[in-house]
């Protein structure tokens, strides 16, 4: 397969390889990452043709571009080696075209015109006669230089043929600050488009967002072709009751006119109001209907996480009472707050149901920074978890979760009776805190995180001071060897200089002895 | 809300749910309204196997609407002329949507209730539709 370089946007790093993927399973297309790098915009991928390449790159929200790749070298002459060996067979093509060539750098300081020219000018053995273009060439060409942080020189190269933009530019149309109808909860325009990418939302297929809101993720499915639908627990978002969350505006605003916006009003069956935990939606696992279920769910800290229920058990008298009055009109059923991790099961078992075969659900997670994040990821025999994607934080951050509907022949039976055999304990109460772990850790500004931050600081540099004394112990000990050894060697220099002199005497007496020819006294 | 909706729509009590007759829920004193849509064949074919056709069926009668075909159609109905076959690497031809194709588009993605009740079946709760939004909110004593 030919290798392509993927231009990508330097922005949610860990959602790139996800959505590059993701959208080479909705084009039908075999991709092979070959080279990427999480520092790095540049990544190389192979790809079946330039077909397939366009089809892949056209949707992408993180990605700039796709380029056809003919050479790459930590300098150029490594570059023009690799192109003059691996490039010949293509030169012929472009030999009459109108043409551009351009250098980007990333993260490189400006060059002066006279250094690109002479860039530029040692390429001229590709032999290209044809007219140089800026404006819509037949072929255009880059040169991409890679610096690291700070460097003066490129760290690599790479020779690349424009293929397609991409579709990046989505996330100006649907910026949230030009969309008719928002609330205090909508999700940013990119990271919504993103999610939809990740899903696999393609045309033809059939998107649920069961905590819609204003109905950021179903526009954004809706975007990319799916047929929508969402609902809410909270009518009046749906219907635009509630109030804008733009400040000082006024007049009708509903989720229906958001898709008049965009234009994809075809596509949205309508909203309606429900609660996930009574569910009006047909749910029949011989007879699943959904392509995908996209959703953030409510977190229980800007907007609620209730369901439908009486916060204590509801006494026969109320229920009397509720009886009689419900079809008034403003009637307002009970609600009640829930455990965030049984909603969460909530849903997983609620996409087990509805999801077709190979169908995705695409959901948002918030974890404190300080929780083992493997083991805080639900999962269930009948879903594949295909990615998890970070947005990180100061203390906390969230993720994004993408399982993939098993066949049935992929679900491991026995995990799955283990299942529904044991019943999953879930925190009590009746407080939305103690519901809630990740609620009670925010609102107490991640404190426990902070305390046991402070702790580990405390422990190191205890550990530090317990290590400083030691080696100062370690020094003292080797210092007193040393002079001891120094006295030893100075003990022993004497004894031998004393013995030097005591020979030197002996042999001068004898000298003088032999001089003044006495016999030695005995 | 588009009829199709309708077709995925069951009542929301737990209780009701395991039982047959709380599917489809019945359209009361509806107000209908024809919204013009573009027709989308890509997502016809993929969601007609998908369909109860006989709930389908009863709901457009019970609605005044003109008959539906007592079988289902399949996909290759929904193509004037038929799906064609094409080779590996072929474009595929441009599809036109049949008589079928634009009947069931017109009843399915275009026919909207505006205003009414959902009723169930089996315990005969009303849900009511305001503004083309169905609510489905149990009362106190439901849930």
């Amino acid at each position: 397969m030919p290798a392509y370089l993927v231009r990508l946007a330097q922005i949610h790093e860990s959602f790139r390889k996800a959505e590059l993927l993701a959208l080479a399973e909705v084009a039908g297309a075999e991709l092979e990452i070959v080279k990427y790098d999480d520092d790095s915009p540049y990544c190389i991928v192979n790809l079946p043709s330039d077909a397939a390449a366009k089809a892949v790159a056209s949707r992408a929200m993180l990605v700039q571009g796709i380029y056809e790749l003919w050479g790459q070298g930590s300098t150029y002459d490594e570059l023009r080696a690799h192109v003059k060996e691996t490039t010949p067979t293509k030169w012929s093509t472009y030999e009459h075209c109108t043409f551009s060539f351009r250098i980007e750098r990333y993260r490189g300081v400006q060059a002066p015109a006279e250094y690109t020219h002479a860039i530029v000018d040692s390429f001229r053995f590709l032999g290209f006669k044809g007219k140089w273009q800026f404006k819509n060439p037949d072929a255009s060409f880059r040169i991409f230089e890679d610096y690291l942080l700070d460097a003066k020189e490129p760290h690599h190269l790479y020779l690349g043929r424009w293929i397609a933009d991409s579709g990046r530019d989505a996330k100006n149309v649907y910026d949230l600050k030009k969309r008719h109808y928002i609330s205090t909860t909508s999700m940013d325009a990119e990271l919504a488009l993103l999610t939809a990418n990740i899903a696999l939302a393609a045309p033809g297929k059939l998107f649920y967002d069961p905590f819609m809101g204003t109905g950021g993720f179903p526009i954004a499915c809706a975007h990319y072709g799916a047929v929508v639908t969402g609902s809410d627990i909270d009518g009046r978002s749906i219907r635009g009751t509630g109030g804008s969350a733009r400040r000082g505006q006024t007049g009708k605003k509903n989720v229906q006119m958001n898709f008049e916006q965009y234009a994809t009003a075809s596509q949205y069956l309508g909203g309606f109001v429900s609660d996930l935990t009574n569910t009006p939606l047909r749910l029949d696992a011989q007879a699943p209907w959904l392509d995908g279920i996209v959703c953030d769910p409510p977190y229980g800290i800007r907007e609620g996480l209730k369901v439908l229920g009486s916060r204590d058990l509801a006494t026969p008298e109320e229920k009397a009472v509720h009886a009689k009055n419900y079809q008034a009109e403003g009637y307002v059923p009970p609600k009640r707050p829930y455990s965030f991790t049984a909603l969460l099961d909530d849903i997983l078992a609620f996409a087990v149901v509805t999801l077709v075969p190979g169908g995705r659900l695409s959901m948002w997670m918030p974890t404190a920074n300080d929780e083992d994040i493997e083991l805080l990821i639900p999962s269930h025999p009948c879903l594949e978890l295909s990615s998890v994607c970070v947005q990180a934080f100061n203390k906390w951050s969230r993720r994004l979760l993408t399982y993939r509907k098993r066949r049935p022949s992929e679900v491991d039976a026995a995990a799955l009776e283990a299942l529904e055999t044991r019943k999953r304990e879930y925190e009590q109460g009746t407080r939305a805190s103690d519901l809630n772990d990740f609620r009670r850790k925010y609102f107490q500004g991640f404190r426990e995180f902070e305390d046991m931050k402070k702790e580990f600081i405390r422990m190191k540099v205890g550990a530090g001071i317990r290590k400083e004394e030691a080696s100062a112990e370690a020094d003292l000990l080797e210092a007193t060897q040393t002079s001891a050894k120094a006295k030893v060697e100075a003990a022993k220099q004497q004894v031998e200089a004393a013995t030097k002199t005591e020979e030197s005497a002996a042999a001068k007496a004898d000298q003088l002895n032999e001089h003044f020819k006495v016999e030695p006294s005995i | 809300m588009k009829l199709l909706t309708l077709n995925f729509l069951t009542c929301a009590i737990k209780t009701c749910k395991t039982q047959a007759s709380s599917f489809p829920l019945h359209p009361k004193d509806s107000e209908l309204e024809i919204i013009e849509a573009d027709m989308n064949l890509p997502f016809l074919k993929n969601i007609l196997p998908r369909l109860m056709w006989e709930e389908l069926r009863l709901i457009c009668k019970e609605l005044g609407l003109p008959d539906l075909p007592p079988t289902a159609p399949t996909p290759n109905d929904l193509v004037e002329g038929g799906i064609q076959e094409v080779a590996d690497g072929q474009q595929p031809a441009d599809e036109q949507p049949s008589q079928t194709a634009k009947d069931l588009h017109r009843v399915l993605l275009e026919t909207c209730i505006q205003e009414g009740k959902l009723v169930c079946g089996c315990c005969g709760h009303e849900y009511a539709v305001k503004e083309g939004v169905a609510n489905f909110l149990l009362p106190g004593h439901l849930v």
